[in-house]
């Protein structure tokens, strides 16, 4: 594969500016075509969103551990959504709505894909930069105004979206169905918009990753974290444009007119579930698989070993992938679907356990004969494993087809989807920001501060999450206003209340790790360039890197998981470190 | 954490529970064993002074004897679930002795339509309730859904049945219950503000009871 | 630049794209201004509504789902769609149908316009109400209604009341007649709602009776519309001061 062929002075070609005078601060940190600067700049929006939707499961969860009781400050909310300070259930649903929407588009996605896919890429890969920076600078700045379209819903006319994240037809283009209008409008265009950022994203870094890599970079000595990014861009590519193209179609129904969902006319409501899921169940491998490459590379590091199993974890991201996109008919074994489809998928759905399955036994075996330093990043990458495994298992019980006729759209389902998506991704996102923050900002976070945001929020995140698996099993449905009114749920009232009363500890430990981002950068410890003692390229420039990346760039020499290789004293060896030649028949790699 | 399920009352509940607590039997051992795995690894290999970690790239045997038994075991639990699925969802699984029931679903609301005491529908004799489900215990009921605006979903808990109601759609679940009593039915798709009180009371009759109410209810509704 | 004008592009598009509801009218709320005023002075209608012949059964309601409306009545509720009263028809909206100077506005009422709900039923069953007067809808039960008005010319709405005691209000902006209101939770309860561009309106109540005043003096056509029996309509002369009869007469069939 060709690799970079440019010099030094390459840098200055690809982003197309001098940089012998200096640029206005606007140029720099604004509108910047850095890969660095734009990875920092949807960090914070992101994380921005991920606290916005946090206060929005705050209010969720208020409403159901103490259902129709004035919510503390609720009084600064209007009539509309809760008068004297109480939730309405119509402000419920969107508060549902909203949660799922921010947090999947606005947090957990920009923050694996356009975080740590333009902040990592170039450096891990030996490149001053991404192929396109401009077209980079032009995908955060046109998710910017998505996200704002995104919140205007709360303010317009009838409210914000309410029929769910998932927008099923046709309560979703129905706004005599639903009592919204404008809200839904704002959601779809939002996600159009945002979908095209996206889109610009992923074709940058594929073609990043396929041809600006470092000479000695191969395929096959790729950190997993960029496989996993450079397989989700490829997803992202794909899958995206699905979305738009549903979101159009629906968008069209609600405002000029068409009938595509609107069975009255002839359209078909299944239609837009087929479409949202086609899209739907990659996404959520989009939003996996990222987390996983983050957690190799860190459970490695952590370990002082060599990830076990490179190859296969390889090959497991490529087949989760692939097989993805034969799935997505499991979220809709109930939906009236013929039920044949529904065995096929349900054989797909059990097949695509194993690669994940595969990726578990590998992060076990990486860590088993290692000597493991339980830095912050690898307590979050542990606990990321730990979750997976029981957001994974529970996905069997779904999986099986006449088992889901019980589970299907009860909190069983929710409790499947945080435990990937919280514990699983987030704890992943918490490992990768803990892990690059020094190299991002060239500070330490302070490790006392961190290490206890962990052991709180993994503690109070099991208490809120975990007993959802028991009311699932109890028969409580989703998006359900007050469960009360039904008589077999009263029963699980004090369990909702724990929850409740466990999910705002939880919220509460969050500002112990957003004090500590925002104080590290001013005050933190100065980092070194490699605090870690990692392989990676990225830890042979200064933390931050200058402009540019590499004074030179690198050759590599070997995979990115040498610890405690026998050819050292030290229990790390980096990519880009030339050895003299070794006798034949010794410990070399590839 | 209460991992048993709540009792059933119906004959798919026999299967379905049993299925579940297979599944349980499973991923709980599956859980138990990297768990402990995961927790045993990170004490015993915990860094010590003077320790190196081992330089070990992995072992190809290892990953396909685990790969194996990971994808005979889901296979086996995909294989045990298409004989239920198929039971209980399969278009040719309805009883042919089955009472035929029409559950039209609408914001907020189930109007149920029965066949009267011929057990036909479409016939004279037929009357509709709203959000009251009756029955007669151990006889099959073959019930239609049809959703008159947005998607709903008819659950009845202790049957273990969901099915979702669509706009458009003529959706067949079928259900024999196998206790007399008193039940619910839930809506379990986000239909309006109304989805969360969007409930039917369900009453399974003895076969007698049954009667006397259908009969009454039938002619009931020739009379008017 | 071209993100920004793109960005203000959209979003003028989605402000000024609406729902599917029918076009949003223009405001035709009036505040005085070469009013004739409908206070003290000017001509009135008066007269009654009745029924002749037996009027039709009202459906029975079956309330046993919801206990705390079921236990507000004696007996079993009936529907209120023909209510008669000694031969007197109620729930009658009689309004001028014709006759006003073309283009001429008058003030809109402060007062708002009340519908209750209670016993999960609406009252009135049915209302008149000017163009861009308060509609004002409050709960007297202790469970969830939803009000959903599905208008045709203006623009509807679908909102939650959970909790006794809560009042919503809303106004209506194109002349429509009528808005029907409906709870979905408890399907049986339905109302009407005239929304008309001039004040002189009434309803008549249990005892038929009606007076529409402060009208200038000339002709009008009269109509007296009811939710099931149809409208019927009459000519009239009002004086400049006085009052002038009007009676309609309803019976079984439609008109």
């Amino acid at each position: 594969m060709p690799t970079i062929k440019s010099s030094v002075a390459g840098h200055a070609s690809a982003t197309g500016e001098a940089h012998t005078h200096e640029m206005s601060f606007l140029r720099k940190y604004i509108f910047s075509t850095d890969h660095k600067i734009i990875g920092i700049q949807f960090l914070i929006m992101s994380l921005v969103f991920l606290l916005a939707g946090g206060v929005l499961a705050m209010v969720i969860r208020w409403q159901l551990g103490f259902p129709g009781q004035a919510m503390p400050g609720g009084g600064v909310l209007p009539d509309t959504m809760a008068p004297d300070g109480i939730v309405l259930p119509e402000f419920y649903n969107a508060l549902v709505t909203m949660h799922g929407t921010f947090m999947v588009f606005f947090a957990i996605m920009p923050l694996l894909v356009g975080v740590f896919g333009n902040y990592l890429i170039p450096l891990k890969i030996g490149a001053p930069d991404m192929a396109f920076p401009r077209i980079n600078m032009a995908s955060f700045w046109i998710a910017v105004p998505a996200g704002i379209m995104m919140i205007a819903g709360f303010v317009v006319e009838g409210g914000h979206a309410a029929a769910g994240w998932t927008s099923y037809a046709p309560l979703s283009e129905r706004a005599d169905l639903s009592g919204v209008s404008m809200g839904q409008i704002l959601w779809c265009i939002s996600l159009i918009i945002l979908g095209l950022s996206s889109i610009l994203g992923s074709f940058n870094y594929i073609t990043t990753v396929i041809n600006l890599r470092a000479p000695g970079m191969h395929w096959f000595r790729l950190p997993l974290s960029i496989w996993a990014l450079f397989v989700t861009a490829i997803l992202v590519l794909l899958a995206m444009p699905i979305l738009s193209g549903a979101i159009i179609m629906l968008l069209f129904d609600q405002t000029i007119g068409t009938h595509f969902f609107g069975p009255a006319q002839g359209g078909q409501p299944l239609l837009w579930q087929h479409l949202f899921w086609f899209f739907g169940h990659p996404e959520v491998y989009i939003l996996i698989l990222p987390a996983m490459g983050f957690a190799s590379d860190i459970i490695a590091n952590g370990s002082r070993k060599p990830v076990f199993g490179y190859a296969s974890m390889v090959f497991a991201i490529l087949a989760i992938a692939v097989l993805g996109w034969g799935v997505w008919g499991h979220h809709m074994f109930m939906s009236g679907m013929n039920p044949t489809l529904g065995t096929s998928f349900m054989i797909s759905t059990m097949l695509i356990a194993v690669p994940s399955a595969i990726k578990v036994f590998n992060w076990l075996g990486t860590i088993w004969l290692g000597s493991v330093r339980f830095h912050t990043p690898m307590l979050h990458a542990v606990a990321f494993v730990s979750m997976f495994i029981i957001g994974g298992l529970s996905g069997i019980f779904m999986a099986s087809t006449p088992v889901d006729i019980y589970i299907h759209d009860t909190y069983f389902i929710v409790a499947h989807l945080h435990y990937v998506l919280f514990g699983g991704s987030l704890f992943a996102i918490f490992a990768a920001i803990t892990y690059w923050y020094p190299k991002m900002f060239g500070r330490m976070m302070n490790p006392f501060w961190a290490k206890a945001h962990f052991v709180l929020t993994f503690v109070a995140y099991n208490f809120v999450f975990f007993p959802m698996h028991q009311l699932g099993l109890q028969g409580h449905m989703r998006r359900i206003f007050d469960p009360n009114e039904y008589e077999f749920l009263q029963h699980l009232q004090g369990l909702n209340t724990f929850i409740s009363i466990s999910a705002f500890v939880l919220f509460a430990a969050q500002f112990i790790f957003a004090i500590n981002f925002i104080a590290s950068w001013f005050v933190g410890e100065k980092a070194p360039d490699n605090p870690w003692d990692d392989n990676g390229l990225e830890w042979t420039v200064p933390s931050p890197p200058p402009h540019g990346n590499f004074a030179t760039i690198p050759r590599v020499y070997r995979g990115p998981y040498e610890y405690s290789s026998p050819l050292v004293q030290e229990d790390f060896l980096p990519q880009n470190r030339e050895l003299p030649p070794q006798p034949a028949g010794s410990a070399a790699h590839t | 954490m209460n991992w048993l399920l709540p009792p059933g009352a119906s004959t798919f509940a026999t299967e379905i529970d049993w299925l579940y607590y297979v599944i349980l039997w499973v991923t709980g051992i599956a859980f138990v064993v990297t768990e402990v795995a995961l927790v045993w690894f990170l004490i015993r290999y915990r860094a010590r002074p003077g320790v190196r970690a081992t330089h070990y790239h992995g072992n190809v045997k290892a990953e396909v004897i685990w790969t194996s038994v990971t994808a005979a075991a889901v296979l086996v639990l995909g294989l045990m679930s298409a004989g239920g699925w198929d039971r209980i969802k399969g278009r040719n699984s309805v009883p042919g002795d089955a009472i035929p029931i029409i559950v039209h679903a609408k914001q907020f609301e189930w109007q149920i339509t029965y066949p009267g005491p011929d057990l036909q529908l479409g016939t004279a004799d037929d009357f509709t309730v709203r959000n009251q489900l009756h029955v007669p215990v151990d006889r099959a009921v073959n019930a239609t859904l049809t959703a008159e605006d947005a998607i709903h979903s008819f659950f009845v808990p202790a049957w273990r049945i969901k099915q979702d109601a669509v706009p458009g759609m003529r959706i067949q679940v079928w259900f024999q219950p196998t206790q007399t009593g008193q039940f619910e039915i839930a809506c379990a798709e986000l239909c309006g503000l109304g989805h969360y009180r969007m409930k039917g009371a369900v009453t399974v009759h003895s076969q007698e009871e049954f009667d006397r109410w259908n009969v009454n209810r039938g002619q009931l509704a020739l009379g008017q | 630049m071209k993100r920004i004008l793109i960005a203000s592009a959209v979003l003028s598009l989605v402000a000024c794209g609406g729902g599917d509801e029918g076009g949003g009218a223009v405001d035709t709320t009036a505040q005085g201004g070469g009013a004739a005023p409908a206070a003290a002075g000017g001509g009135s209608v008066t007269g009654s509504v009745t029924f002749t012949g037996t009027p039709p059964a009202n459906p029975t309601i079956d309330m046993s789902e919801e206990a705390v409306c079921q236990g507000k009545y004696a007996s079993t509720p009936a529907d209120p769609e023909v209510m008669v009263t000694s031969g007197k028809l109620a729930n009658v909206v009689v309004h001028v149908k014709s006759g006003l100077p073309a283009g001429q506005t008058f003030p809109v009422p402060s007062a708002p316009a009340v519908i209750d709900q209670e016993g999960c039923l609406y009252h009135p069953r049915a209302l008149a109400v000017m163009v861009g007067q308060t509609l004002q809808i409050k709960n007297s039960d202790a469970v969830l209604h939803n009000i959903k008005a599905v208008p045709t010319k203006n623009r509807g709405f679908n909102i939650s009341q959970p909790r006794a005691g809560m009042t919503t209000e809303r106004s209506f902006t194109t002349e429509e007649i009528t808005v029907p209101l409906e709870c979905n939770v408890h399907g049986w309860m339905h109302a009407n709602i005239a929304v008309l561009s001039h004040p002189f309106f009434a309803t008549t109540g249990a005892d038929g009776s009606f007076t529409i005043s402060g009208l200038p003096a000339g002709t009008y056509e009269i109509e007296a519309r009811h939710e099931k029996l149809g409208t019927k309509t009459m000519s009239v002369t009002v004086p400049a001061t006085g009052s002038v009869p009007a009676n309609f007469a309803f019976t079984a069939t439609t008109s």
